[in-house]
């Protein structure tokens, strides 16, 4: 039971804290500005859990998430270019071309291991990075104003997502949504076999479990997640382009994932914190920000490995 | 269709392919021997032609500019895997893959400290301007041919440095198995130091060549590193031969798709659509064929000797 | 008599006191440009001239100092996006203007547009925001993307040139360049081939193409760095001489220095169309060229030029409502009158809060010390209105 005051927990508790009153805090301190900030952390954050589901539980290192992202948030802006803005239509939509992107990569994907899973889910980012890019019709690499954000109305009840403050509320709430999501299916029994899987496959596979389908399946929801963090960023920018999609973006979540702590539910949250609001610190001070950022990103794979939620606890280092 | 069109076309692929090799080769030796995944690898080629620009502007000669460019970015090759790149050596890919991706940051903003922000150019020297008539109404830049050319030396002499020499058997013991070559006496340290750097310096001279053709700047390495990826996925990781002719598949793929894609694609789109959807088709394709190689034969079109 | 002078003056005095502590403020202009990538020599051209501008207006506007705020788009329509968010929300800058990019542009008005305030290109000229998607708080200071490539249609036709053979990048600008010349050009497009912007700086399949077409004369857009490489690759495939190349914003002060120093064949004598070159003879123009020369060793580009006239510009708005920078309605009326002295001389504002202005036919020569630069030839269009103010709905 002193688990429920160990530092770690407090420290999750606080992050969830300052989220949530972050739309109070900011304006008190004259900076309206965090607000936006923290916008993106929450979106991120939530493309980042689902990456940590099969990159930290089911140990797949995929390359090419970020395209979950440009899958979700296009669905959304197309069907808003052709003047579709009901979001009971276009997020149901967005959600099932994500799963099923997924499930025909993920099938794909998963028959290879190691660095070759790390190539070919590249690749498959790539291709689908290009086919935004050839998309004339949706801005290709200019990308695409969206100007009317999804609109939820049942009745007389509506959602507004133009309003900013309902906006946050709403991606903090899907948040804990998500990170509750990920909670449950991780301590259960399908995330026991998952997590299983990627301390020893040969075992798992011996006992009975066939681990092709219990992967696609891990992929399948991750991308699902993750086409949700897409929806919301494009609805969030107004705006969608093939960037989105970008490898670097998919290198970017990796990075948050470790930054936070792989393998660990709420690390992604940290992780996405620290990243983004160090780029924003450091880019303030000079434009030339990589020079430092690089560095710091090369230190923390040297000697910070774990994440920060590994600068809280010892735990035990899953077998390799 | 053109005859003459069709074979410069060829030829523009082969030269892509052939810079291709030059990166593709350090890569696929780094990767093949040490097991490790280089990100920053486009970074040397990055620098290797910054570093060529600088000594030609110091000495005035596009020959001496390559002469001291080459052994300079080995000797940031070198600095580089000793200083920071060594430790990761004993941890898994991905941790590798994070770190040099942290490197390609920070090399591409030192770029842009260090060299002008319209990054630097290099003249074509006049022995090489112009094109040459190649016989058959094909007419073909010399500079290009000359790329060719240096590019089919290098394969020939990697070949006889990896099978004729000492240092080549080393390299092939240590890509077949590591730890017995360390154990009989092979100090092994050395060897990646030294392989490393060559695939530094090989990097580099890509970058030199590509230099009277177009402009050093910062971030010109991203674009090439990822087809060096592919190619040397589809060639078998640690093969050089695989990787020669991988580059050279990929590269006719790319040119022979950008010119000629666009032309089928308009038999079943409108004009608009077909002219973007071209060349960002004809980009997909090497890697609908990595995808298609992954899964057929995962080991590449032609692996080296298994451990 | 006396006592209604004495009423009249002490009102005044204490309408002009009230808002005295806000006039005491600087006006914050936020200018995005792209500072970071091998693109920053045209960010640093404009940063160079809006320097330059404040310094020769004595850093006042309206009697408030003035202080700008420079963003740095990165050459990434996202990346511009959020810089325009930082200005606007964070920095709450009074006035947004700057942007060389037209993919930049579009994906960054909105945010600007949406909090109410002013923003004004000083280069990208997408069509939506001259048609379909204009808006009252837009303005543009250079020209539209159509123009320019219109212009340099007439002067093939005058020139009898029957075929064409047309390369540009695939991104925005690039895509209106070619609409441009489309629109006017009565000849033959042989072959079009729209480049991976900005990504792809080879072009040897291309010129095989073209060499294969055997058109009268090639048209090209590659703005910045691209321009110079494009020129080379040009020159190494045997076109130069062989086939006239006719281009639009891809040769210009930035670029000329370099391409004179590499002894580049085939940039002399070359044609393009603009609506400013740095020869011309007005007042404003001639202080701006003079002073940019002695402090930078170069002629300034018309991506400097059109910075340099967004800062005065602007000036002549706030000035005209008395420093009340706030006030948009008197701002706007203001700036549709567009009354100020510009580098390119005499011009108006377009309905569509786009500029009617004349375009020139450029040619590159050398001048009296031997540097290279572009000097006028001929004026093609007179007072032109760009193609898409018809489709603006304001």
């Amino acid at each position: 039971m002193s688990k429920l005051r160990s530092p770690n927990v407090v420290f999750r508790i606080f992050i969830l804290l300052l989220c949530a009153a972050m739309p109070v805090i900011a304006p008190l301190v004259g900076e309206p500005y965090w607000v936006d900030i923290f916008m993106r952390v929450m979106i991120w954050a939530i493309a980042a859990i689902s990456l940590d589901l099969i990159l930290g539980f089911g140990g797949m290192v995929s390359f090419g998430h970020a395209m979950f992202l440009g899958i979700g948030g296009y669905t959304f802006g197309i069907l808003a270019y052709y003047e579709i803005t009901n979001g009971f239509i276009q997020w149901p939509l967005a959600l099932l071309f994500s799963g099923v992107i997924g499930a025909v990569v993920g099938a794909i994907c998963i028959r290879t291991k190691g660095v070759y899973f790390i190539m070919i889910t590249l690749a498959f980012a790539q291709m689908i990075y290009f086919l935004g890019v050839s998309a004339e019709e949706f801005g290709s690499d200019d990308g695409m104003t969206i100007y009317d954000r999804s609109q939820f109305a049942i009745g007389s009840v509506s959602l507004d997502l133009g309003d900013p403050l309902i906006f946050y509320y709403f991606t903090f709430a899907l948040m804990l949504v998500v990170l509750w999501l990920v909670q449950k299916i991780v301590n259960s029994r399908f995330g026991m076999v998952i997590r299983g899987m990627q301390s020893n496959e040969g075992r798992m596979t011996a006992i009975g479990f066939d681990p092709f389908r219990y992967k696609l399946v891990c992929f399948v929801i991750a991308g699902v997640i993750c086409g949700l963090a897409g929806i919301l960023m494009a609805n969030a920018e107004d705006f969608i382009s093939p960037d989105m999609m970008h490898w670097t973006k998919s290198g970017e979540l990796i990075f948050m994932v470790v930054l936070g702590g792989m393998g660990t539910v709420f690390g992604p949250v940290t992780g996405s914190l620290v990243f983004l609001f160090l780029s924003e610190i450091l880019s303030n001070i000079t434009h030339n920000w990589h020079l430092i950022f690089g560095p710091f990103l090369v230190l923390v794979v040297l000697f910070a490995r774990r994440g920060i939620d590994g600068l809280f606890s010892k735990r035990e280092k899953p077998d390799a | 269709m053109d005859f003459v069109l069709l074979a410069e076309q060829a030829l523009n692929g082969v030269q892509l392919g052939i810079l291709l090799f030059l990166l593709a080769a350090g890569l696929t030796l780094v990767f093949g021997i040490m097991d490790f995944v280089n990100l920053a690898h486009g970074s040397f080629y990055m620098l290797g032609a910054f570093l060529f620009a600088t000594f030609y502007t110091w000495t005035g000669s596009f020959m001496l500019g390559i002469l001291f460019g080459i052994p300079a970015t080995l000797v940031v090759g070198v600095v580089a895997e000793i200083t920071c790149l060594r430790t990761l050596y004993a941890r898994n890919h991905l941790d590798q893959v994070l770190a040099t991706f942290g490197l390609i940051l920070f090399f591409n903003q030192l770029v842009q400290v260090i060299w002008p922000l319209d990054g630097l150019s290099v003249p074509m020297p006049e022995f090489l301007d112009g094109s040459v008539n190649l016989g058959l109404g094909i007419e073909y830049p010399v500079y290009r041919l000359m790329i060719i050319i240096s590019g089919l030396a290098v394969a020939f002499g990697m070949f006889f440095l990896v099978t004729r020499t000492r240092l080549g058997m080393l390299i092939r013991a240590g890509a077949s198995n590591r730890t017995m070559a360390g154990a009989l006496g092979v100090d092994i340290n050395l060897l990646f130091t030294c392989v490393f750097g060559l695939g530094a310096a090989l990097a580099g001279l890509a970058g030199m060549l590509v230099m009277p053709i177009i402009q050093a700047t910062s971030g010109m390495g991203e674009q090439i590193l990822i087809l060096a990826f592919v190619v040397i996925v589809i060639g078998g990781i640690g093969s050089i031969r695989g990787a020669f002719i991988a580059a050279i598949i990929a590269g006719i793929i790319d040119t022979l798709g950008r010119s000629f894609l666009d032309v089928f694609l308009l038999l079943l789109l409108p004009e608009n659509a077909a002219e973007a959807a071209g060349p960002a088709l004809s980009s997909m394709l090497i890697y609908i064929l990595m995808a298609g190689v992954l899964f057929f034969r995962p080991q590449g079109l032609f692996p080296p000797q298994q451990r | 008599m006396k006592l209604r002078n004495f009423m009249g003056i002490a009102s005044a005095m204490a309408l002009t006191a009230i808002p005295a502590s806000a006039m005491a403020e600087p006006i914050k202009i936020g200018f995005v440009t792209t500072l970071t990538t091998g693109a920053a020599v045209i960010g640093k051209d404009q940063q160079n001239a809006v320097n330059l501008a404040i310094e020769h207006m004595g850093a006042k506007m309206g009697g408030r100092d003035v202080k700008i705020i420079f963003g740095d788009d990165e050459f990434n329509p996202q990346k511009g996006k959020q810089k325009t968010e930082k200005l606007v929300k964070r920095d709450k800058v009074d006035i947004v203007a700057g942007y060389i990019w037209s993919h930049v542009l579009m994906a960054s008005a909105k945010t600007v547009l949406d909090s109410g305030k002013i923003l004004i290109s000083a280069n990208a000229g997408p069509s939506p925001l001259a048609g379909k998607r204009c808006n009252k708080n837009f303005f543009n200071i250079s020209w539209q993307n159509d123009q320019t490539p219109m212009a340099l249609g007439e002067v093939l036709n005058q020139r009898r040139v029957e075929s064409i053979y047309v390369l540009a990048p695939n991104y925005a600008a690039g895509k209106n360049m070619v609409a441009g010349v489309e629109r006017t050009f009565k000849g033959k497009v042989l072959g079009k081939d729209m480049t991976k912007w900005p990504t792809q700086i080879d072009w040897a399949a291309e010129f095989t193409k073209v060499k294969a077409a055997h058109p009268d004369a090639v048209f090209t857009f590659y703005p910045g760095k691209h321009g110079g490489a494009f020129i080379k690759q040009y020159q190494q495939a045997g076109l130069t001489g062989r086939i006239p190349l006719y281009s639009v914003y891809t040769i210009d002060s930035i670029g000329l220095p370099k391409m004179q120093k590499a002894k580049l064949k085939g940039v002399l004598g070359t044609y393009m169309t603009q609506m400013w070159a740095p020869d011309m003879k007005n007042a404003q123009n001639k202080r701006f060229v003079a002073d940019f020369k002695k402090k930078h060793g170069t002629y300034p580009s018309f991506y400097a030029a059109q910075a340099y006239d967004s800062m005065f510009f602007i000036k002549s708005a706030v000035d005209a409502v008395g420093g009340k920078i706030a006030d948009t309605d008197g701002m706007r009326a203001a700036l549709e009158k567009a009354d100020f002295a510009s580098v390119r001389g005499a011009m108006s504002m377009g309905k569509n809060h786009f500029p009617v202005q004349n375009f020139y036919l450029r040619k590159v020569v050398t001048d009296s010390e031997g540097n290279w630069t572009t000097a006028i030839q001929d004026t093609v269009y007179t007072n032109h209105v760009d193609p898409y103010a018809k489709d603006c709905k304001m």
